[in-house]
């Protein structure tokens, strides 16, 4: 995986992105609540912007339902083709 | 002053409540889930540590379908006006408070739904059997209070269960969440109404319910979510479906403090403290001649919510003189007409005395003072 490789996780409610900060806080993962970019969403809430591979975090959360989840890779945001999960 | 009147709401408040709510408003203060800042982010946190925790409490399995609410009234109201449709028929009890009836009065003239009160006795017994009886094809729900906000009786809602098969039951527990065990799972219940400020020891303002897996209900409110923002629709998912607008923040801050006083106190000394307090008025005011006392106080399971009279003296009578002596208690209906009715005493109502966990001996040893001067007078 590419160094600068980031994913933005948006999720319906503010209470699902906080439930996945408390799993990925206790499994020791790198990532940051951060506004939910403009370009990929105009929701006004926040979202994961995660600096792990996403395949290691998937397992923690895949019982909580995602809106999208979108590779950025320094240049490009590109959308996981369908729901990456429920 | 002495303050008997913690079925209305608790007073003096832990000062866990106090601290939580004061560093609250200090130093995070954000809109909840709106902004994308950091306050605004911790003000979401305190949301989500209070759900999580609350659910926990009443042992419900997933914290979404925990609701926060204005007050337990709210918590009802949704309840009822969001899961009952026209034709359906529901089972309730004689001793519920208006915060029951109102809305299935509402729905009964609005939606003709069909409305069973099954009647207690005079001492807040529930004859189950005729709640089994009154189970027609389209019984929709059971709405039952699990502690008399008038005579303290509490029902046995596991029992209940038993006998309603797969009817919904809506249970409003304003009067027992906190100091008396509920458990989501083995009580069966559906629909979990309840205040936050009586022994949760919450600010003024909050209510909560909870709902069961697999029952929709249709919202009473729509609005800002901080969610599906480019959507002029209402979402569709939970918490957001029923909660919207700036909450609560603050006194959903103060229930967390609420819960740290629980949990650091023990919800089983709570409760025995209560006990204590009910046992030590009852035991008294049975001795004065000319005190009637509404209920049945034997055994452990009533709330410390206790009704009375003096003979011929009108409740407000009494509640004027224990006032003029600093004692504050609640006179009249008690928003329950019907559990009035059930215990004989409508009009008039009755003075409902309610201490609570900081209720110390002595208070109630000058209340009983003042009483019996009343009592002469």
């Amino acid at each position: 995986m590419q160094r600068d490789n980031t994913y933005f996780l948006i999720f319906h409610t503010i209470h699902d992105v906080l439930r996945v900060e408390k799993i990925l806080k206790k499994q020791g993962f790198t990532f940051e609540l951060v506004p939910v970019p403009r370009n990929l969403s105009s929701d006004c809430g926040s979202c994961i912007k995660l600096n792990d591979n996403i395949e290691d975090v998937k397992p923690y959360i895949q019982n909580i339902e995602i809106d999208k989840c979108v590779l950025f890779d320094g240049v490009n945001y590109k959308e996981a083709s369908g729901r990456p999960w429920k | 002053m002495i303050y008997l009147d913690n079925a209305a709401t608790s007073f003096p408040k832990p000062e866990e409540t106090i601290e939580y709510v004061n560093t609250f408003i200090r130093s995070i203060g954000g809109n909840p889930g709106r902004s994308g800042h950091t306050l605004s982010i911790e003000a979401a946190r305190t949301i989500f540590e209070a759900r999580e925790k609350l659910t926990q409490f009443i042992n419900g399995k997933d914290s979404e379908r925990l609701i926060f609410t204005q007050n337990g009234t709210e918590s009802l109201n949704l309840a009822i006006l969001g899961l009952l449709q026209e034709k359906d028929h529901v089972i309730t009890t004689s001793l519920e408070h208006n915060s029951v009836m109102r809305p299935l009065m509402f729905l009964k003239n609005e939606k003709g739904i069909e409305i069973s009160v099954i009647h207690c006795t005079r001492e807040g017994k529930l004859d189950i059997k005729q709640i089994k009886r009154s189970v027609k094809k389209n019984t929709k729900a059971l709405v039952i209070n699990h502690g008399s906000n008038v005579i303290g009786t509490t029902q046995p809602l596991g029992e209940i269960r038993q006998v309603i098969n797969d009817i919904i039951l809506i249970v409003d527990a304003c009067q027992t969440i906190g100091a008396y065990p509920i458990d989501i799972e083995k009580d069966g219940i559906d629909i979990l109404c309840f205040s936050c400020h009586k022994s949760l020891y919450g600010m003024q303002g909050l209510g909560a319910m909870y709902i069961r897996d697999g029952i929709e209900l249709k919202p009473l409110k729509f609005g800002g979510t901080g969610s599906k923002s480019e959507s002029i629709e209402h979402p569709d998912f939970l918490p957001d479906k029923y909660e919207c607008g700036t909450p609560n923040t603050p006194g959903i801050a103060s229930l967390l403090g609420g819960l740290a006083f629980i949990e650091k106190t023990g919800q089983k000394n709570i409760m025995q403290r209560k006990n204590e307090l009910r046992t030590l008025i009852v035991q008294e005011l049975s001795k004065f001649d000319n005190v009637i006392l509404y209920g049945n106080h034997t055994g452990n399971t009533n709330v410390p919510v206790i009704s009375l009279n003096i003979k011929n003296k009108l409740p407000s009578e009494v509640g004027y003189e224990l006032n003029k002596k600093e004692i504050y208690v609640r006179v009249g209906l008690h928003c329950s007409p019907m559990a009035h009715k059930t215990i004989g005493t409508f009009p008039e109502g009755t003075v409902r005395i309610s201490p609570g966990y900081f209720t110390k001996n002595e208070d109630i040893c000058r209340f009983l003072e003042v009483m019996r001067e009343i009592a002469k007078g």
